[in-house]
């Protein structure tokens, strides 16, 4: 297959590697036989985990076809390639919802299991792994296996977060979720500081099928943790009125061209973002009706947002406490941050519900906080590293998919279910033939030391 | 009204961004290439992306002695049809071109093969007296260039071809459009070294489909490679034989 040598970077745009990437367009050809690849769909994980410094990364964007739709049990089989974008535009006409869904639908299907990512609604209804039904995964030695929770289970939730270093996941079959519209009642409530913010949050009234908290990051003192938290569901057809009978959708008309300087975004611009936006979501207090779009993909409407960030790139940290000390633990880890006065654009807090099987993924039951911290000088990877500290103590972990330095030791202490992957790994892929920048760094192949 | 249209190659990046393009208004596809599991994979997922009817079936370009059996095949299942598009290629290794056992195969593919199973669909459209036939030739037919002379030459001889398959028909109501696609961002130009303005291949299809709606017969893409291949064809043969194309 012809190549491609190429810069490369997550969409973080931080680190920058030299990959050889491949781009197949028939699904045979995504069993390729060179050493030392990984997958890569839309690169939508930030930092190194869809990058392969001086070795090959297969995209797999153009293995993109949708296989089967039950309609009326609501089932989907597609190649991995294929947005979560281009599902929602043939299922929601129908009908159906994703079960589970990230921040942005510009993300592959594939990448959704390898990172066994989470939504707004983990709390009752688990990550993006727990609705797969199976995964045809293409292995070392270009052989295709059917893996699913019934069979080859253990590689099936090896591979459920296992950021693509078990094989090539080339189709998904997927249980969808009825909706009886495109549309979302959402209600806001403004919490004024962090404990009125775990209250809300911890309030069965007020819990909703999906809901989020954004957080001012820039308050500090008695603000600290202030923010709002948005709550909803897919309207059914009762509380829609007329006016919402259409799934039309708004398309894409803002772009972000050009790499913004790095001093715009600084402490005294987000503190008044921050601001502006705490005033005008919190004066939301009665329900609303919003697309399915603005609710769930706020971003995707700014075309490539990540530029916002300036040339260096940025880094999102994204880490989980347990339940029985978040409070304290995300305390802390606001007050290290808003001490450091670094601004962070974008803080979402978000609750998580019990532990999944993927042996790599990330949730457990607890309060995850995601943070977005543009790079300025080596004091940010100083700071994250603190903020690290903070969350082993306090028995929690850092997103792989978000990722880009964490330590080798970290992740072990981290992931207690690594020596039960490893041996997986092992044994399906004795050479590692599937290695990633990311991988490298944190170790993977080495076993805990 | 929606056409039936047969797309032979139609498992090339530019064939689907084509067959897209005709899902888009509503037409029936009949897809034909050797590969039958990427046949099925790009029908489901027009079926399920556009509510279209989609058939498909094995067509092998340089087989020319099955073409008749296969349109018959084409007919029976699609018997409304009224489009064609040409869309199998076949690019080769230049080097290895130089020996004639490789470049037969171009030729036998670029323009045996086209030629064919072309003249078969061109006598039944002509028949029908309405319908359109579409071939994706190329601008390395404009002029023979010593990094592809072969697949250049194979390519120039079915812009012949359709020019004047396109002035029989005319008569009888058949439109047939000959496009000459520039550098397209598909597995036959990954990764090669020195190439410009690359063009997407839903582009393609876009204009494809929409030459359809024009008058121009010879349709070069993007636009500006009219252009330059303008330029490139004024280009005095001293000069130009001395140059590294």
């Amino acid at each position: 297959m012809p190549t491609l040598t190429t810069n490369l970077t997550g969409w973080g745009r931080y680190p920058t590697y030299s990959c050889e990437l491949e781009r197949p367009e028939r699904y045979v050809d995504l069993s390729s036989s060179v050493h030392s690849q990984i997958a890569r769909g839309q690169g939508r994980s930030y930092g190194d985990a869809a990058l392969n410094e001086n070795a090959y990364v297969l995209l797999t964007e153009r293995v993109n076809r949708l296989l089967e739709l039950d309609v009326q049990r609501g089932i989907l089989r597609s190649e991995a390639g294929v947005t979560l974008a281009d599902i929602l535009e043939v299922i929601v006409p129908k009908g159906w919802f994703l079960p589970v869904t990230p921040g942005t639908k510009f993300v592959s299907l594939g990448g959704c299991v390898a990172a066994d990512v989470h939504g707004k609604n983990h709390h009752h209804e688990g990550s993006f792994g727990d609705h797969v039904i199976s995964i045809e995964l293409i292995l070392a030695d270009g052989s295709q296996l059917l893996c699913s929770s019934t069979e080859n289970s253990a590689l099936f939730w090896a591979t459920v977060g296992g950021m693509g270093l078990t094989g090539i996941i080339g189709e998904v079959t997927l249980k969808l979720t009825p909706i009886q519209s495109g549309y979302v009642k959402v209600q806001n409530h403004t919490a004024e500081n962090l404990g009125q913010m775990f209250s809300l949050m911890q309030d069965a009234m007020i819990d909703d099928r999906y809901s989020v908290a954004w957080i001012d990051s820039m308050a500090s003192g008695s603000l600290l943790g202030r923010g709002v938290v948005m709550c909803g569901h897919h309207a059914v057809e009762d509380e829609l009125s007329n006016n919402f009978h259409s799934t039309n959708i708004p398309k894409i008309n803002r772009s972000i061209p050009f790499d913004c300087p790095s001093w715009m975004l600084n402490s005294s611009s987000v503190s008044m973002f921050n601001a502006l936006y705490y005033k005008r979501e919190s004066g939301k207090r009665e329900p609303f009706i919003s697309s399915y779009d603005s609710f769930f993909y706020p971003l995707d409407t700014i075309g490539q947002w990540n530029r916002m960030y300036g040339k260096r790139g940025f880094v999102q940290y994204q880490c989980v406490v347990p339940d029985s000390l978040a409070f304290e633990g995300i305390t802390l880890l606001l007050q290290k941050l808003s001490a450091s006065r670094r601004p962070s654009f974008l803080a979402v807090l978000k609750r998580l519900g019990a532990e999944g099987r993927g042996m790599l993924s990330f949730p457990i039951a607890g309060y995850t906080l995601a943070l977005d911290l543009p790079i300025r000088d080596e004091g940010l990877f100083v700071l994250l590293n603190e903020l690290d500290e903070i969350v082993l103590r306090y028995g929690g972990r850092v997103y792989l998919a978000k990722d880009a330095r964490l330590s080798a030791d970290s992740f072990c202490s981290m992931y207690p279910r690594y020596d039960e992957w490893l041996k997986i790994k092992q044994r399906i892929d004795p050479e590692n033939k599937f290695s990633s920048s990311l991988s490298r760094r944190l170790s993977i192949n080495e076993g805990t030391r | 009204m929606s056409d039936a249209v047969l797309i032979l190659g139609a498992t090339s990046a530019i064939a689907r961004a084509t067959a897209v393009a005709f899902a888009a208004r509503g037409d029936t596809l009949y897809l034909a290439s050797r590969d039958e599991d990427e046949l099925r994979r790009i029908s489901a997922d027009l079926r399920l992306r556009f509510g279209i009817e989609v058939h498909f079936g094995l067509f092998d370009a340089e087989a020319t002695e099955t073409h008749e059996a296969f349109f018959k095949s084409v007919i029976a299942i699609m018997p409304t049809i009224s489009g064609v598009v040409l869309a199998f290629g076949y690019l080769g290794d230049q080097v290895l071109a130089r020996d004639f056992s490789v470049g037969k195969k171009v030729i036998a593919i670029n323009f045996t093969g086209a030629v064919s199973i072309l003249s078969i669909c061109a006598n039944y459209l002509e028949l029908l007296q309405h319908g359109f036939i579409i071939g994706i030739a190329s601008v390395a037919g404009d002029r023979g260039r010593q990094s592809n002379y072969v697949y250049g030459a194979a390519k120039g001889a079915l812009s012949l071809y359709l020019q004047g398959l396109s002035n029989r028909l005319y008569a009888r109501g058949v439109r047939v459009i000959t496009i000459k696609p520039g550098f397209v961002d598909t597995a036959m130009t990954y990764g090669l070294p020195g190439l410009f303005l690359v063009a997407s291949p839903q582009y393609l299809g876009e204009r494809i489909v929409g030459s359809l709606g024009k008058s121009a017969d010879v349709v070069y893409l993007p636009w500006f490679w009219r252009y330059i291949m303008l330029i490139i064809k004024c280009i005095p043969e001293p000069i130009f034989k001395r140059m590294k194309l």
